[in-house]
């Protein structure tokens, strides 16, 4: 007989683990009067964004996240709904990606991103009730509130440039993952918000400031967590919106995909909302100390 | 041409017009933004490391390398010297180039070596060799530090561990990949 696989034996306990850390979520979001949906993995299109790529399926596409079916729903009436779903992104494989993840999306009616901030403290207090993180020898206090930081107080904190030189110098993704990232959420898990508008196509923008998007991103021990913003709900710029990052794609040489004709419909009849995604295997990585996305799914693509 | 979505940990390509093999990668898409491709890189030649980050949309030629046959002749001021089976070419490899793998060279051996134009940067040996140990002291009992095992020295001059029963004098098998003891040689 076959020794057993010694790979997919040595990762039980943390397979275990997230069976359990699922279960709370649900019970979390069950709790708190949320719908659980589940909307088709395989769709028409997906919201066009410069710098994701979806993985065709036939003349359909494996979505990238589930956001605009769950939009469909909000608009139509659904007010407070999450989902957990396998989500792909073409290309996209490292210590912190896998091409197939896991994704965790929440909605919420008649709310803004910072109900989203609070319910982020909350999840994390239901799912470490200690409210002590150790991660890779790193003690994060995880206890509600957690520290909130502007993109540009994060660049003048710790990159050796600003935010806006960096932009101009075309450099924002070098200094941003070399200087900013490994500090964020080292003592206190961290909401880096006031994003540019520029870098948050389905976002609402700040009415005192509209240069700047109402988006956040949630880090703990510099692992980036979560994504999340207040909805654009103005169909027309939406539209625009969306036209324009398919033109810049196209002048990359990527693959035509049709604009998402029925969700820029609904739009219109959609409330105010926000949405957040949250990485399901990065949070299974912290709560299990777990340094490779690797060792929190039972299978890679090189273990297939 | 390779394009960022062919980095990977292995992968030789040319950077400045040397040969640089990758042993470190990783993948990231800060801020949601474009993506990076870090990678830490080996110069071929002279082995030294550094940290390099890719954006997508970059491109990078193959490095143009080479495997031949070659027979390990002997070690003298130039390095040690190998030649080609095939043309009997020889060529020498130095010291640096070598690291580890100058314990398990034995004469007349055949080796595979990486050829970078007429430059050698590299070697495979046989997966295992055959090495005389020529010291080892006896294994004290209740020693336990250790398991079973005690160092001992082999002819090439390279310290390793073995299980306590190998005597000074004794011919083992030893696997290059990890410089460990596999088995003694019956003889």
């Amino acid at each position: 007989m076959a020794d057993p696989n010694q790979g997919l034996a040595a990762k039980q306990q943390r397979l275990t683990s997230r069976a359990r850390i699922l279960t709370e979520i649900r019970a979390f979001f069950g709790a708190a009067g949320f719908l659980e949906v589940e909307t088709p993995y395989r769709i028409p299109c997906n919201a066009p964004e410069l710098y994701i790529d979806p993985l065709p399926s036939d003349s359909s596409v494996l979505h990238t996240s589930p956001e605009l079916c769950m939009k469909r729903l909000l608009a139509a009436g659904y007010p407070q709904i999450y989902q957990l779903c396998h989500c792909w992104r073409a290309e996209e494989h490292g210590s912190r990606h896998l091409p197939e993840f896991t994704m965790l999306e929440w909605y919420r009616a008649n709310s803004d991103y910072r109900q989203l901030m609070d319910d982020c403290e909350q999840l994390l207090a239901k799912l470490l009730p200690s409210g002590k993180l150790i991660y890779q020898g790193q003690q994060v206090d995880v206890r509600p509130p957690f520290e909130r930081l502007t993109l540009v107080e994060a660049f003048n904190r710790y990159a050796p440039v600003s935010l806006d030189q960096a932009m101009v110098e075309e450099k924002f993704e070098e200094h941003y993952s070399d200087y900013v990232e490994p500090q964020l959420g080292r003592c206190k898990p961290t909401i880096l918000y006031d994003f540019p508008a520029g870098m948050a196509a389905l976002a609402r923008t700040r009415p005192d400031k509209p240069q700047l998007a109402e988006r956040f991103e949630l880090y703990i021990a510099g692992l980036e967590l979560a994504n999340a913003f207040s909805e654009l709900t103005d169909a027309s710029e939406q539209r625009q919106r969306f036209e324009a990052a398919e033109r810049q794609r196209q002048e990359l040489g990527k693959p035509a995909y049709p604009l998402p004709e029925r969700f820029l419909q609904e739009l219109e009849q959609m409330p105010e909302a926000a949405g957040i995604a949250l990485g399901i295997d990065r949070l299974v990585m912290l709560l299990t100390d777990a340094d490779s996305i690797g060792q929190v799914v039972a299978f890679t693509p090189e273990e297939l | 041409m390779y394009s960022c979505s062919d980095l990977k940990k292995g992968l030789k390509l040319m950077i400045d017009d040397e040969p640089h093999v990758i042993v470190g990668f990783d993948f990231t898409k800060p801020g949601k933004g474009q993506a990076l491709y870090k990678c830490k890189l080996r110069n071929m030649i002279t082995g030294s490391l550094f940290d390099r980050t890719y954006r997508s949309g970059e491109s990078f030629k193959p490095a143009p390398l080479e495997e031949r046959d070659m027979q390990y002749l002997y070690q003298d001021d130039t390095g040690y010297v190998f030649m080609d089976t095939k043309t009997y070419d020889q060529i020498s490899l130095s010291e640096e180039t070598l690291a580890d793998d100058k314990y398990f060279l034995v004469d007349n051996m055949e080796v595979k070596i990486l050829m970078f134009g007429e430059l050698g940067i590299g070697i495979t040996l046989p997966i295992f060799v055959n090495l005389r140990v020529t010291q080892s002291d006896p294994w004290v009992k209740g020693d336990t530090a250790a398991g079973n095992n005690k160092p001992a020295t082999v002819e090439t001059g390279y310290t390793l561990q073995v299980p306590s029963f190998v005597d000074e004098g004794v011919l083992i098998q030893i696997d290059t990949r990890t410089g460990d003891y596999v088995t003694r040689v019956k003889e």
